[in-house]
């Protein structure tokens, strides 16, 4: 196989990669103004459908497919949101299109607009990106300028208004449905479906959410056309009933104990392996790598022997983990600590739990509980069957609660233990320095 | 026609837009719920109505769904198959009992709601014996001043979020919110906008734990030892159907009664609150006759013959100057056998309407922040009495037309005056000063009320008015709804119900029982047939036939 070019991340390393100046001398918006003439809306869902696209911002969920949900021949307004909320710790592939390429990701928005006849977009950008924020404003005012937002873009018939919306820093917003609620000014908390957005979203207008990944993966697929894009990746895996396969280059953000923390743009389906040794250059120090974590947190840790698997939709799933997730790799040498690591995990979710449904608002909160207590070395064997327990009825068990943040939190939990019990054990049985106990927590030990 | 199956058991619903929780209830299957509220809009937050949902398909085999589903949210449709007890169901509903008790105080020996507590009944028929928790639980601060009725006890809240919804959408004054995230999310106020509309403290009876609790009823007594009866609200006309809870004669609190005829699900603070009158010790507690300056307390019997034989002496004499004044706290009952009674006197006696107590103007709900009106979902009305449509009609059969106290004192000259108060001290200047003037003119006064009245001091015969919860009877609210009050208290030990004592003047034999007195009230006067066929939601006398 000839040597993989990357498309999505071709134009970072460019001098002023960020403004519409160069971005338009390097070809950008030719391909807009051309679908513009050439392709009716219709037709260019069915691009994307056809290029078998998957969402970048986790779920992996078709993109063309989720499009045609869209209510036929509604009289509008349709809106179209992007999720720039990248709250998924270890997770920076968005960031860096934003910061670095923002014409990109806002040519594949227009696109993608102009595929679902969204009239408005928002574009839904977490607090703590104060530069990517920046960016993009910058060229949603620059695109609006050169007539490519706005009333009739292009001399077409099709108008659309972009509105930039910047987060107060909350994972739930991530959630499409929570992102939906706190646009809309609310608490965060995801809805219950259905209504699907698609049908009643935004403001109780058909809504698309889509990942800033997915629509710049829209611009390259209109660009370079949908045999580009099919011609890498792994194809549907007939075993698996209605698969619809992982094609395409995947952002995969690399980050943990490796020598070279990067983000690197690659074909889907290489191993967890290839990343860490080939792009993050090995484990640092010398050290040898104890597990990892797919594609972010919430998919669950891997251990050291399964790195083999291959990194697309289907591959973590077959050694237990959640999924794919946002690809992010995160590593962890032989000198961590699992219960260090899994304590970190519970404590974020515990804090970003949003509090609507029980089994996640308590569960994630007496998780990290137990798991603190474990750290601080006052842990019972019993807690680890609990833990795996409660990890499992959070949300493993579907639909006991209304968004997958409960999934989310229960999965490394559950593998954490399964795959490195044996730790646990030893830690627990004191081969670990205790902390001393105050107050009540002293009182119920003694029990 | 849709066919339901609950636990096997087949539920024809019609086709009425039910979810699995009502449907349930339908086939006698409780399905465990803490948010779901039929008067409020579903979020599906507590987690605790998960069931096992399936399908019947036309061969007759049942497909159930790998996933369990809350029942609250998921519509009824034909052919759904609903099992609530299998180990899946079971599982899902102990875990979200153990998840909600893991931070709960279960403070139950010092918490008002235990007893009635939604979370003590579904630990016991839904949850796990033991916790295993053994961390630190969460002590959030309790809100003593959420609002001046209502205290909150923040750590015992399971965030089902009724009380919020509830302030956004029946009141519409949207104190309440969340504040936090996660396990640390609160019930709380913003500064300076305290939980003060007028229907606020129906987030109490909301509540389906002891988190919010009325500051009225707050440790005045356990709910295991209350009585409770079914009644009316005797506050405005608007009739809300209530329970009165009350213990060895003293009521502790109003509580709504759902009614869809009525005022649907909730109450407000000034009807829930406005009881303590009944319970009072200032009230008139033994009849009493003066002569000359002098009070002397004596026995019914001598009152009843005393005050027939004086009004007999005076409409011998002058019949149109025997003046009933027939008070809109009266029930139908009541109503009726006092204008009996006097048209027995004479046909010429008059009857007159008591005075209507108004307060402002009618107040709707839900209030709008932006001053849009919205889909009235309650009133509190105006006029503060009642049962004026019952007293109307009783007036309208014996006296042809419905003649006011203040115009029938400005005609013929009164030489009786029968007056019926029960008034509360609400509206303590019901008899107006002019009024009060006409009345004391006349040189006999029966005068009967729950407390000394602006002519107590002229009056001849003071007699012990019973309050609503002393009594029984029909009250006729603003829009011709017939209920029925029951008696839960005894009242003053010397006193005697009102319609006892117009059942005595008649000289009718026996103990008041004013629901078998209906059928005699309905051939008598037939616009209050339908009282024969009221039941416990009561009966609209201006509908139908």
């Amino acid at each position: 196989m000839a040597k993989f070019e990357p498309v999505l991340l071709k134009r970072i390393a460019v001098d002023h990669s960020d403004s519409i100046g160069t971005y338009m001398a390097d070809g950008g918006y030719r391909g807009l103004t051309r679908a513009l003439k050439e392709y009716s809306p219709g037709q260019l869902v069915d691009l994307v459908k056809n290029s078998g696209l998957r969402g970048r911002g986790g779920a992996g969920f078709p993109t063309g497919l989720k499009w045609t949900f869209l209510p036929k021949d509604h009289p509008g307004p349709i809106y179209f949101c992007v999720n720039a909320d990248e709250s998924e710790p270890c997770t920076f592939n968005n960031r860096v299109l934003m910061e670095k390429d923002p014409h990109q990701v806002l040519e594949g928005i227009i696109l993608s607009c102009y595929a679902v006849q969204a009239s408005k977009v928002f574009i839904y950008v977490r607090y703590e990106y104060g530069p990517a924020y920046r960016a993009m404003e910058m060229a949603v005012r620059q695109a609006y300028e050169k007539g490519f937002l706005g009333k009739n873009i292009k001399g077409s018939p099709y108008s659309l208004d972009a509105v930039m919306h910047r987060g107060a820093a909350a994972y739930i917003c991530g959630e499409e449905t929570g992102l939906i609620e706190s646009l809309e000014g609310k608490r965060a908390w995801p809805r219950i479906k259905p209504p699907f957005p698609a049908v009643e979203g935004a403001f109780r207008k058909p809504t698309i959410v889509n990942n800033i990944e997915t629509v710049a993966c829209v611009k390259q697929i209109v660009d370079l056309g949908v045999d580009w894009f099919k011609s890498m990746g792994v194809p549907p895996n007939p075993a698996i009933p209605r698969d619809a396969g992982s094609y395409g280059p995947k952002l995969y953000c690399i980050s943990g104990h490796v020598q070279n923390p990067c983000l690197v743009e690659l074909p889907m389906g290489i191993t967890m392996r290839e990343l860490i040794d080939v792009h993050g250059q090995g484990v640092w120090k010398g050290r040898k790598a104890k597990g990892g974590i797919p594609g972010g947190i919430s998919m669950g840790v891997m251990t050291e022997k399964e790195f083999d698997i291959p990194l697309d939709f289907n591959g973590p799933g077959t050694v237990g983990c959640l999924g794919l997730g946002t690809a992010a790799v995160t590593v962890f040498d032989d000198q961590t600590s699992i219960v260090d690591v899994l304590y970190n995990i519970c404590r974020f979710f515990a804090h970003e739990s949003c509090g609507q449904c029980t089994p996640c608002r308590e569960g994630t909160s007496w998780m990290f509980k137990m798991v603190g207590r474990i750290r601080n070395g006052h842990g019972r064997k019993e807690d680890l069957n609990i833990l795996e327990e409660v990890g499992n009825q959070i949300g493993i068990m579907p639909g006991t609660t209304i968004c997958g943040l409960a999934d989310g939190a229960g999965w490394p939990v559950k593998n954490a233990i399964r795959k490195f019990r044996q730790e646990f054990e030893t830690y627990i049985q004191g081969g670990e320095s205790r902390k001393p106990l105050v107050g009540l927590q002293m009182a119920q030990a003694s029990h | 026609m849709a066919t339901v199956y609950i636990n096997d058991k087949a539920v024809d619903i019609g086709d009425k837009r039910l979810n699995l929780v009502q449907v349930a209830e339908l086939a006698g299957v409780t399905i465990p719920h803490y948010c779901y509220h039929p008067a409020l809009s579903v979020v599906a937050s507590c987690r605790m109505c998960l069931v096992e949902l399936g399908e019947k398909t036309p061969d007759g085999s049942v497909q159930m769904q790998p996933r369990v589903v809350p029942a609250c949210q998921t519509p009824a449709k034909d052919g759904a198959v609903v099992q609530t007890a299998t180990s899946k169901s079971k599982t899902a509903q102990g875990q979200t009992l153990e998840a909600l008790l893991l931070n709960h105080p279960l403070d139950c020996p010092v918490c008002d709601k235990a007893g009635e507590c939604k979370l003590q009944d579904y630990s016991y028929q839904f949850g796990f014996a033991e916790s295993r928790m053994v961390d630190e639980k969460n002590t959030p601060p309790n809100k003593p001043d959420l609002g001046p009725n209502i205290n909150l006890f923040t750590d015992r809240c399971i965030m089902c979020s009724r009380c919020v919804r509830f302030t956004r959408e029946i009141s519409g004054t949207s104190e309440l919110h969340i504040v936090n995230r996660g396990t640390h999310s609160e019930i709380d106020v913003f500064p300076g906008d305290p939980l003060n509309n007028k229907l606020a403290t129906n987030v109490v009876d909301l509540c389906p734990v002891g988190a919010l609790a009325s500051k009225d009823f707050l440790y005045s007594h356990r709910v295991w030892n209350l009585k409770t009866v079914d009644s009316v609200c005797p506050g405005c006309s608007t009739g809300c159907s209530i329970h009165i809870d009350a213990n060895k004669d003293v009521v502790y609190r109003l509580r709504p009664r759902e009614n869809p005829l009525a005022q649907g699900y909730f109450m407000c603070d000034d009807g829930r609150l406005g009881y303590h009158y009944a319970n009072s010790k200032n009230r008139l507690s033994a009849p009493k006759i003066r002569s000359g300056q002098e009070w002397k307390e004596t026995g019914w019997k001598e009152i009843v013959s005393g005050i027939d034989n004086d009004l007999r002496a005076v409409a011998a004499v002058n019949p149109k100057g025997v003046l009933g004044v027939l008070s809109p706290f009266l029930t139908v009952e009541e109503g009726f056998l006092l204008a009996q009674y006097l048209k027995s006197l004479s046909k010429d006696a008059r009857l007159a309407l008591g005075p209507i107590p108004v307060t402002g103007e009618d107040d709707n709900y839900p209030k709008t922040r932006n001053g849009q009106p919205a889909k009235v979902q309650f009133t509190i009305r105006q006029e503060k009495c009642p049962n004026r449509k019952g007293i109307e009609a009783i007036l309208q059969h014996f006296e042809g037309k419905i003649v006011h106290l203040r115009d029938s004192l400005q005609g013929e000259k009164a030489e009786a005056v029968f007056l019926t108060g029960g008034y509360p001290p609400s509206t303590q200047s019901w008899l107006e000063p002019n009024l009060a003037k006409g009345i004391s003119k006349t040189p006999l006064i029966i005068n009967q009320d729950l407390f000394e009245n602006a002519v107590a001091g002229q009056s001849k015969y003071l007699l012990p008015a019973a309050a609503f919860a002393e009594k029984e009877g029909t009250f006729v609210n603003h829009a011709g709804l017939a209920q029925g009050i029951k008696r839960i208290c005894s009242g003053p030990r010397k006193g005697r119900t009102d319609g006892q004592v117009y059942l005595d003047l008649l000289g009718r034999k026996g103990l008041l029982h004013a629901f078998s007195l209906h059928k005699e009230i309905a051939s008598a006067v037939p616009c209050f047939a339908p009282l024969l066929t009221m039941g416990p939601q009561g009966v609209n006398l201006e509908k139908g036939s």
